[in-house]
């Protein structure tokens, strides 16, 4: 049983420009077995959001909470959070040089348990989560994100997170650039964890189509730097029809 | 067509660190100097090309025109406007460029050489100047190296008898007992006929190092040898390799440089009969202040001929700087070749700088196959945050990448306490710099 509990978080970030605020008083609770999506138009802060919560050191956090099962996530390096059960499934995945797939996942599975996966199990799970996502073998000995496509790039996104079995996982933008195909494999690769295990998701997106295939158990619109507004399952159907204009109205704040 | 040799030319790094070299490499000719600013210039940190000189647009003079000579005389004092030097900064160097003396005291050689020769070699002896087979593949192509030869009364001289096969390495421990102790050698290494050995160059403590290793590769014979730089934080070397590949004869010659303050490694590899194979391996670590410079040279100068090369380097801290030039020349008669060259570098920290040239002349149409690779990747912050998002810590994710970038390279090593010699020194080095 995890809870995220995000509590009038600020956050800043360094521009040319100067300091810029991005997130201007985000309240979120995010449980166990539930799934989140937070939609808004672009520069709202999703991700900045995401970032933030993951510990990316571009985002200054100036004001609010964050606590993970209670503890102080603030207070955590980005690799302590992970390993306290936090995942975030990121939008432009980087390369990572001379480390291959294989021994990528097999160091992070002992990094976030404490201790190595024993190898027969490790290696069957690593072959069905590969199959269900279906990613072909050889993925497995190229070098993290090297060369892949978009597409391989989120399958190998949903892969860690099946893998790595977070407590919350939080995921940002992995149905961009996706075609049907595609879309649908992540899709079921996302609700299989949600099935298995008792992962609790904040699904960032901008598009309502993911949600045909991931059912969200709340929705909330995310503008300006804050959720505007939060609701079931029927407000995303309300943004499919009338977009994001609504919001957008007066909120230059 | 120095443009076109050039082509495939590329840096990666902090182009302040231009600094620590200063004129050498702003006096690169103009030519070579635009098509170096292209490559580094390019936003992609990664760069893959060919740079083919094809029949029809050969370069006036070929890597295998170099002068060679055993007169000082004939050998110009480097400067940055020299080629073959641009990237080197040459104040560093500088000691080795005197015609010294080796700095040998009563009782107290400015470098111990041990020398363990193994069962079913041949006793050790000793090579005046022109007396051979010294002389016979190395011929100076620089001063330092005519330095090192003249200034060698007696070379050591290590011979595998004919149709021997030695289990064991030869050891040739060379220990430097001081940074301002000018020392010159040069080693003669021969396997004969059909023969096959290891040679292990080790090289610690300080000094400052004009060395020849001359390697007469018999023919039909195999030689592996395993040069280490595994010197203190202040010595300088400069080392000239070179070999003579007989017929149908392999030669497997592997590089490892972590230590030194400048190290400067020439290997050149000639055939000179059919049938001949040459690997040439190499493996640096450069960090803060360390200069680490390799140049290869493989002329397939025979028929049915095969090169390999590969070149992998890491660079963390300040001013770490690496230079890698590969030149690979495949002359009219060497028909039915088959080479690849590869230098591979890791930047892990701002700072730090490589180079990396490869050069591939090709005067036949007649191969069977000729390419090279060159890139250089930067480890970055969002490489690391991504890493250590999937809860691994700064560390262990720099260890991940580097051991995973020399895996395959330190896989190739025949001689298992190397590679474990090898694994532990780069983890202390991680480690060293870490904190």
């Amino acid at each position: 049983m995890s809870i995220l509990e995000i509590k009038n978080l600020h956050a800043t970030v360094e521009t040319p420009e100067g300091t810029k605020e991005i997130l201007k008083g985000v309240d979120l609770t995010i449980r166990s077995g539930e799934t989140h999506a937070i939609m808004g138009p672009n520069g709202s802060g999703k991700s900045t959001l995401a970032y933030a919560v993951a510990g990316h050191p571009k985002y200054e956090i100036t004001d609010g909470e964050l606590l993970l099962d209670g503890e102080d996530v603030l207070e955590m390096s980005v690799d302590e959070r992970a390993r306290a059960g936090l995942f975030l499934a990121m939008q432009y995945p980087v390369e990572v040089p001379g480390v291959t797939v294989s021994n990528f996942l097999r160091t992070a599975k002992t990094a976030i348990d404490g201790e190595a996966p024993a190898l027969r199990t490790w290696v069957k799970d690593v072959k069905g989560a590969m199959d269900g996502l279906r990613m072909d073998p050889v993925f497995a000995e190229r070098n993290v994100n090297e060369g892949f496509s978009g597409g391989e790039k989120k399958r190998h996104e949903i892969l860690q997170m099946e893998l790595l079995k977070p407590g919350i996982a939080i995921l940002d933008e992995t149905d961009s650039g996706l075609d049907v195909d595609a879309l649908r494999v992540v899709s079921d690769g996302i609700n299989r964890v949600k099935e298995n295990t008792e992962v609790g998701i904040m699904l960032i997106t901008h598009y309502t189509r993911i949600l045909q295939y991931v059912k969200p158990d709340f929705v909330h619109v995310f503008v300006g730097g804050r959720i505007a507004e939060e609701g079931g399952p029927e407000l995303a159907e309300r943004l499919e029809n009338e977009g994001y204009d609504r919001f957008l109205v007066g909120a230059g704040s | 067509m120095t443009t076109a040799d050039l082509k495939g030319a590329e840096n990666i790094g902090d182009p302040s660190t231009n600094g620590t070299v200063g004129h050498a490499a702003g006096a690169a000719p103009a030519a070579a100097r635009t098509a170096l600013d292209g490559a580094a210039s390019a936003a992609a940190p990664e760069l893959e090309d060919e740079a083919l000189t094809l029949p029809g647009e050969r370069a006036a003079l070929n890597r295998g025109a170099r002068r060679r000579s055993f007169d000082l005389a004939a050998h110009p004092r480097p400067t940055s406007g020299i080629e073959e030097w641009r990237f080197t900064p040459l104040r560093r160097f500088a000691a080795l460029f005197e015609d010294a003396p080796t700095d040998d005291r009563e009782g107290d050689p400015a470098l111990d050489h041990q020398v363990e020769v193994p069962e079913g070699a041949r006793d050790l002896s000793v090579l005046a100047p022109g007396e051979a087979p010294r002389g016979t593949a190395l011929v100076p192509e620089d001063l330092p190296a005519a330095i090192a030869s003249a200034r060698t009364e007696q070379a050591t001289h290590l011979v595998v008898p004919r149709n021997r096969a030695l289990a064991e390495p030869f050891r040739v421990e060379i220990t430097g007992r001081g940074a301002e102790r000018r020392g010159n050698a040069h080693l003669v290494l021969e396997t004969e006929e059909s023969s096959s050995a290891t040679f292990v160059l080790n090289h610690t403590g300080s000094a400052q190092y004009a060395q020849n290793v001359e390697m007469i590769v018999g023919d039909n014979s195999q030689m592996t040898v395993i040069a280490l730089q595994d010197w203190d934080d202040d010595a300088v070397h400069i080392a000239t390799h070179h070999a003579r590949v007989g017929r149908d004869a392999k030669l497997k010659h592997i590089v490892v440089s972590l230590g030194g303050s400048a190290v400067r490694v020439n290997a050149i590899g000639e055939f000179s009969a059919p049938g001949g194979e040459v690997e040439n391996l190499g493996l640096y670590f450069s960090d803060e202040d360390q200069f680490l410079e390799h140049r290869l040279f493989v002329d397939h100068a025979a028929p049915h001929c095969t090169s390999d090369v590969a070149y992998k380097g890491a660079l963390q801290g300040k001013r770490a700087r690496s230079v890698w030039v590969g030149d690979v020349l495949i002359r009219k008669e060497a028909e039915g070749t088959n080479t690849y060259e590869l230098n591979r570098n890791l930047v892990l920290t701002e700072g730090a700088r490589a180079d990396s040239v490869p050069n591939l002349e090709i005067e036949t149409g007649e191969i069977e196959g000729a390419g090279h690779a060159a890139a250089t990747g930067r480890f970055d912050d969002e490489q690391l945050f991504y890493l250590r998002a999937r809860g691994i810590p700064e560390l262990e994710a720099r260890r991940l990448v580097v051991r995973g970038f020399f895996a395959e390279l330190i896989q190739r090593i025949d001689v298992p306490e190397i590679r474990e010699h090898l694994t532990a020194s780069i983890e202390s080095e991680l480690a060293r710099s870490m904190n």
